[in-house]
């Protein structure tokens, strides 16, 4: 039987069209970003039309009024930290449970501890840590990148364990044959082997902490350090009913993760794919 | 008992940190927060223990059995949307069509951005444009902001939800749908079995661990919401779009309902867990291997 390759134009169609739904909102941010107030009426047009000239004035505004060199800098510090130490030490952790979980219980019992800490909602921890993080010191954008190390470790240890089964132990026990020992092993052959699963919890880290409000809103207060998303709810009052304003600051905010997101699209895609199907 | 060898000692060295790393951040706060729960603790000052009377309130709070019903309603409104939304998005996704990649690239883009400015986003378009749209068409129930409306606001954090929360599980049920093999589809066609009965009887079966997978998450998500309810309504109006996350956040950090949001808190995880558990046993049952 011949197998059907014709391509389906009516849906093709009709998925195109709907791409409107996810293009629309972005769009009439995009075009608000750029009038002026007085071109703001109270029709649709007003709204959605080009604007008459294209400014980047609101932009340059919107700049100033939220710190947004340094929200950035502040984001892009706790992601990539994050990011940096979760693969380091989810993954060793990981290959400590994961090599260890079939023989002996106590490994086991570990490992069911630390995936299970994927339930507990923020909430419940939430009230005691803004008193634990503020006793120790760590009230600030070190604390956030600590609670995230912890907050992810349920689904990273998870992930790495899993793909560890499919690195056979024989080519551990040959290096340690050679004289090498158990850190070293680890270091030059599995974390290299183990590649594709630290693109995976980059990805999933990434997404969930680039994007988070309540742990830096709870945690950092106080510290006049804004993230992006935190440096919106906070300013949004002096936005007042200047929306042009608001809205070129909005843009601001969503430029960066849409760059890494077109940039790291396949790897992006897969990986929350991966995770899911893992997870 | 036995001598450490080299290997176990480095095992050890390394599990011992992280497992206390994990006990400070998230055992002991949650062991706090239960020991508080029986406290009539302010969030400041002196406090007192004070058996199960927060539970007891709780059941009794207008406030909180109200953040409760909107949660619930979201949560479960939600979850049908999303799931029925991106299972025939995954479909249509991974049908024969042009344009396939970029296409499922764009419909992910609701969820790399973030829920707050999202929100701020979808707030201006439902308080100007569509009442704008409505005005101009003369249509009478759309002239007034959905946000504004004690009785619909919800619909309008829902739909941002759901906006957001379908890319998410579309990419779920298209890696899901890739796992069912060609030669599956190939016997259907042979057997005469049109459209429909090949997507109950054979497609959906095979991608039941992918819909546990989806329902658990997108529940537990949906269930969770924050950042849509502060940047779309901050709760109201009058307070009909207060979720349990949003009012333990803001009467227990602020409103000097330290413990007593507490035991909200504790409920609240109860919850979140036996509805997971309820969801993954009940599939799991469900699940049929090829």
């Amino acid at each position: 039987m011949k197998k059907d390759t014709r391509i389906n134009w009516v849906l093709t169609i009709l998925l195109v069209i709907g791409t409107i739904t996810v293009f629309f909102p972005l769009y009439m941010a995009f075009i608000i970003a750029f009038k002026k107030s007085s071109e703001m009426t109270n029709d649709v047009a007003g709204a959605l039309a080009f604007p008459a000239h294209w400014s980047l004035d609101n932009f340059r505004q919107a700049m100033v009024v939220t710190d947004f060199w340094h929200s950035l800098g502040n984001s892009l510090l706790i992601t990539l930290a994050t990011i940096g130490l979760a693969i380091l030490i989810h993954s060793v952790a990981g290959y400590a449970i994961g090599r260890n979980m079939a023989k002996r219980k106590s490994f086991r019992i570990i490992y069911l501890y630390i995936v299970s800490g994927m339930f507990v909602p923020f909430s419940i921890l939430m009230m005691p840590l803004v008193k634990q993080t503020a006793q120790m010191g760590l009230g600030n954008r070190l604390g956030v990148i600590l609670l995230y190390l912890v907050f992810y470790m349920p689904m990273n240890i998870l992930l790495y364990t899993g793909y560890l089964k499919n690195i056979p132990v024989v080519l551990e026990e040959a290096a340690g044959i050679d004289g090498a020992n158990t850190w070293r092993t680890y270091w030059k052959i599995i974390f290299p082997m183990m590649s594709p699963m630290h693109a995976t919890v980059a990805v999933l880290t990434a997404l969930g902490t680039w994007n988070d409000v309540m742990t830096p809103l709870v945690i950092m207060a106080g510290t006049g350090e804004n993230t992006l998303p935190l440096a919106q709810l906070n300013f949004q009052t002096q936005f007042g009913t200047n929306y042009n304003l608001a809205f070129a600051s909005y843009i601001l905010s969503l430029i960066p993760i849409l760059i890494f997101y077109i940039v790291c699209q396949k790897q992006i895609l897969s990986g929350v794919a991966n995770g899911a199907v893992k997870g | 008992m036995k001598k450490m060898t080299s290997r176990d000692k480095t095992y050890w060295a390394i599990i011992i940190p992280v497992l206390i790393l994990f006990f400070t951040f998230n055992t002991l706060p949650m062991i706090k927060g239960f020991i508080y729960s029986f406290t009539n603790y302010r969030g400041y000052g002196t406090y007192e223990y004070v058996g199960f009377r927060n539970y007891i309130d709780l059941f009794s709070d207008a406030r909180v059995g109200k953040s409760y019903l909107f949660t619930f309603k979201y949560a479960l409104a939600g979850t049908v949307l999303v799931n029925v939304l991106s299972l025939i998005m995954a479909l249509g996704l991974n049908s024969r069509i042009r344009f396939k990649s970029a296409l499922r690239g764009i419909y992910f883009i609701p969820n790399v951005l973030g829920g707050l400015v999202i929100g701020y986003i979808f707030s201006f378009l439902f308080t100007y444009i569509i009442p704008a749209v409505g005005e101009a068409l003369n249509i009478g129930w759309l002239q007034n902001s959905i946000l504004a409306s004690e009785k619909n606001a919800w619909i309008g954090v829902l739909i941002v939800g759901v906006w957001q929360a379908v890319a998410m599980n579309t990419i779920i049920y298209i890696s899901g749908l890739q796992t069912v093999p060609d030669d599956v589809y190939e016997a259907c066609m042979l057997d005469g079995a049109n459209k429909w009965t090949e997507f109950f009887k054979v497609t959906l079966p095979l991608v039941v661990p992918f819909i546990t997978i989806n329902l658990v998450l997108s529940t537990k998500n949906l269930l969770m919401v924050f950042d849509q309810i502060m940047s779309l309504t901050k709760g109201g109006p009058a307070q009909s779009t207060e979720s349990i996350s949003y009012l333990i956040y803001k009467n227990g950090m602020d409103g000097g309902q330290f413990g007593f949001q507490s035991a909200n808190a504790v409920i609240f995880f109860i919850v979140i867990v036996a509805i997971s558990i309820f969801q993954m046993t009940v599939l799991g049952k469900k699940e049929e291997q090829l």
